[in-house]
């Protein structure tokens, strides 16, 4: 009984740890004045003021755009790749794998640096400059990995015999794959879809190398405004991701937990 | 056959162009100039810049250790609660993870600062103020902060995961609770400990928003020391290369280093 209070505790402190800076962050997202660090009133202004803003829209919208296209595309190819992988041979299959952890091992400022070396090199033989494409190449270079890795446990899991049986029964292969294949990889390939989305939404490091001045995303708009002073808007905009994102992983969880009883019901 | 080498097709063009190729470039950078000759000047002038990377180095191992003497008792305590709360305590840990690590250090920033929240709340006990803000202290607590569920996840997933008969066995044959920690859960947590390090360790090691929000100009890293010579006003893509190349060696032997404790310890555990 004593070690439940002691754990209690720990677990309480560690929590309360980790979400001080995000209260803080939304207490001033209220705050009537300007000020970061001292709160005189209650106001929803900066909630209206957000949506006013021009810049912060245009880049959360950019952001918006580059994540939604990036997860998707990053998770079809690597979907397509993770059904390919398996079934190679032991050694390309250890070859494909270890290229494939070199972006997700790798720190996100040389993976930015290099990205940008190889797009300014391009550049220079195509014309042209940073921007849109560029960030959206190096966005499904990142995710991809994430994606193989997610979608190839489930892949593996997936009895080769039942796409056999279905083709002998007279499926075309493409149906065999949306009848057979697909639904057993469907939860493996939307946990991958969440997860490119998140990496692109929040990355940073490797937009701030890759995007020039003409694009400009979320994250690299707030950390130009760091290096000043950020408004309470941004703060505002913090705390309605904040509520979407745990809308969001409740919502995954419960979806888990349901395929989880399903397949205990079969 | 054809069919199926073209499903892998663009995810190994994308590999080769977007992953090798750069990953290549940053090999010929550092080692040619700028009229494509090719030289050692880059990797000797990185002589100059061991402080940094020795700063760099001992700042991650700092907040790498602390993470996981905060991750380890938390990680074991969650797992005595009921599942439904499991779940939920995790959700919670992941939560910020999925926010902007930016918006998350920023927050510390107005936290410590001079005039900040910790300042002004001693301000008005009458105690005197303190200097955070710009120390290397901030800079590693920012990392523990931003890092630190890299680190509870993998060690919770592997305790979570061990079969609760072991432990069951170890009691009935009389070993004690230390010894059951000692010899049952400690070694088969060893995998998510490893991978908890190194998911602390690398991105710690090369962060410079972090260094540059937290630290001031004295706490510069080595990731700040690569941004400067490609988005500064010394724009040296060659030093910069030199130094994401040793960047990238102390990254491998890291992972060389984690990996080959990872096997020798489950080695250990089969025979």
């Amino acid at each position: 009984m004593k070690n439940k209070c002691l754990f209690r505790i720990c677990v309480t402190m560690v929590l309360i740890f980790l979400y001080l800076p995000i209260f803080v962050v939304i207490i001033f997202a209220f705050n009537k004045i300007k000020s970061r660090t001292l709160f005189t009133g209650f106001t929803l202004n900066w909630f209206i003021e957000l949506f006013k803003d021009k810049v912060i829209v245009s880049s959360l919208f950019n952001s918006f755009i580059l994540a939604t296209l990036a997860s998707i595309i990053a998770t079809v190819i690597g979907t397509l790749a993770a059904l390919q992988i398996v079934k190679m041979k032991r050694k390309s299959q250890s070859v494909v794998m270890n290229l494939n952890y070199i972006p997700i091992v790798n720190s996100d400022v040389v993976m930015g640096i290099s990205l940008m070396l190889l797009m300014i090199f391009i550049l220079n033989v195509v014309g042209g400059s940073l921007g849109f494409l560029t960030v959206l190449i190096t966005h499904i270079t990142i995710c991809m990995p994430y994606v193989v890795l997610t979608v190839l446990p489930k892949v593996r899991q997936v009895d080769p015999n039942m796409l056999d049986a279905a083709l002998d029964l007279g499926c075309t292969p493409s149906k065999a794959f949306i009848k057979i294949i697909f639904p057993q990889i469907t939860s493996g390939v939307i946990s991958a879809l969440v997860m490119a989305f998140s990496i692109s939404f929040d990355d940073f490091a490797v937009s701030y190398f890759t995007a020039g001045s003409s694009f400009q995303t979320l994250p690299v708009l707030i950390y130009s405004m760091a290096r000043k002073r950020i408004t309470p808007k941004i703060n505002a905009l913090f705390a309605i991701l904040l509520v979407l994102i745990l809308i969001m992983l409740i919502f995954m969880n419960f979806l888990d937990i349901r395929s989880k009883k399903i397949k205990i019901k079969k | 056959m054809n069919r199926f080498s073209l499903k892998f097709l663009p995810y190994g063009l994308f590999m080769i162009l977007f992953t090798l190729i750069p990953f290549l470039m940053i090999i010929w950078f550092s080692f040619t100039n700028e009229s494509c000759g090719l030289t050692f000047e880059n990797i000797l002038k990185i002589g100059n810049y061991w402080g940094v990377i020795a700063r760099s180095l001992a700042f991650a191992l700092a907040a790498t250790i602390i993470c996981l003497v905060i991750s380890y008792p938390f990680a074991c305590f969650i797992t005595k609660f009921s599942k439904l709360t499991q779940k939920l305590l995790i959700i919670l840990i992941m939560l910020p993870m999925w926010t902007n690590l930016l918006l998350r250090t920023y927050a510390w920033m107005t936290i410590l600062e001079k005039n900040g929240l910790i300042n002004n709340f001693l301000k008005t006990l009458g105690l005197p103020q303190l200097r955070m803000i710009n120390t290397p202290g901030a800079v590693i607590l920012g990392m523990v902060y931003d890092f630190l569920p890299f680190m509870i996840i993998p060690i919770y997933t592997t305790i979570s995961k061990i079969d609760k008969n072991l432990i069951e066995a170890g009691n009935d044959l009389g070993a004690n609770s230390l010894q059951t920690f000692r010899r049952i859960i400690l070694p088969l947590s060893v995998p998510g400990i490893v991978s908890g390090v190194s998911m602390v360790f690398v991105p710690a090691t090369s962060t410079f928003i972090i260094s540059q929000m937290l630290g001031g100009g004295s706490n510069a890293l080595v990731g700040d020391l690569i941004e400067s010579q490609f988005m500064g006003s010394t724009y040296n893509p060659w030093l910069g290369s030199a130094l994401s190349f040793v960047l990238m060696i102390i990254i491998a032997l890291i992972m060389a280093i984690t990996r080959k404790f990872d096997k020798t310890e489950t080695e250990a555990l089969l025979n």
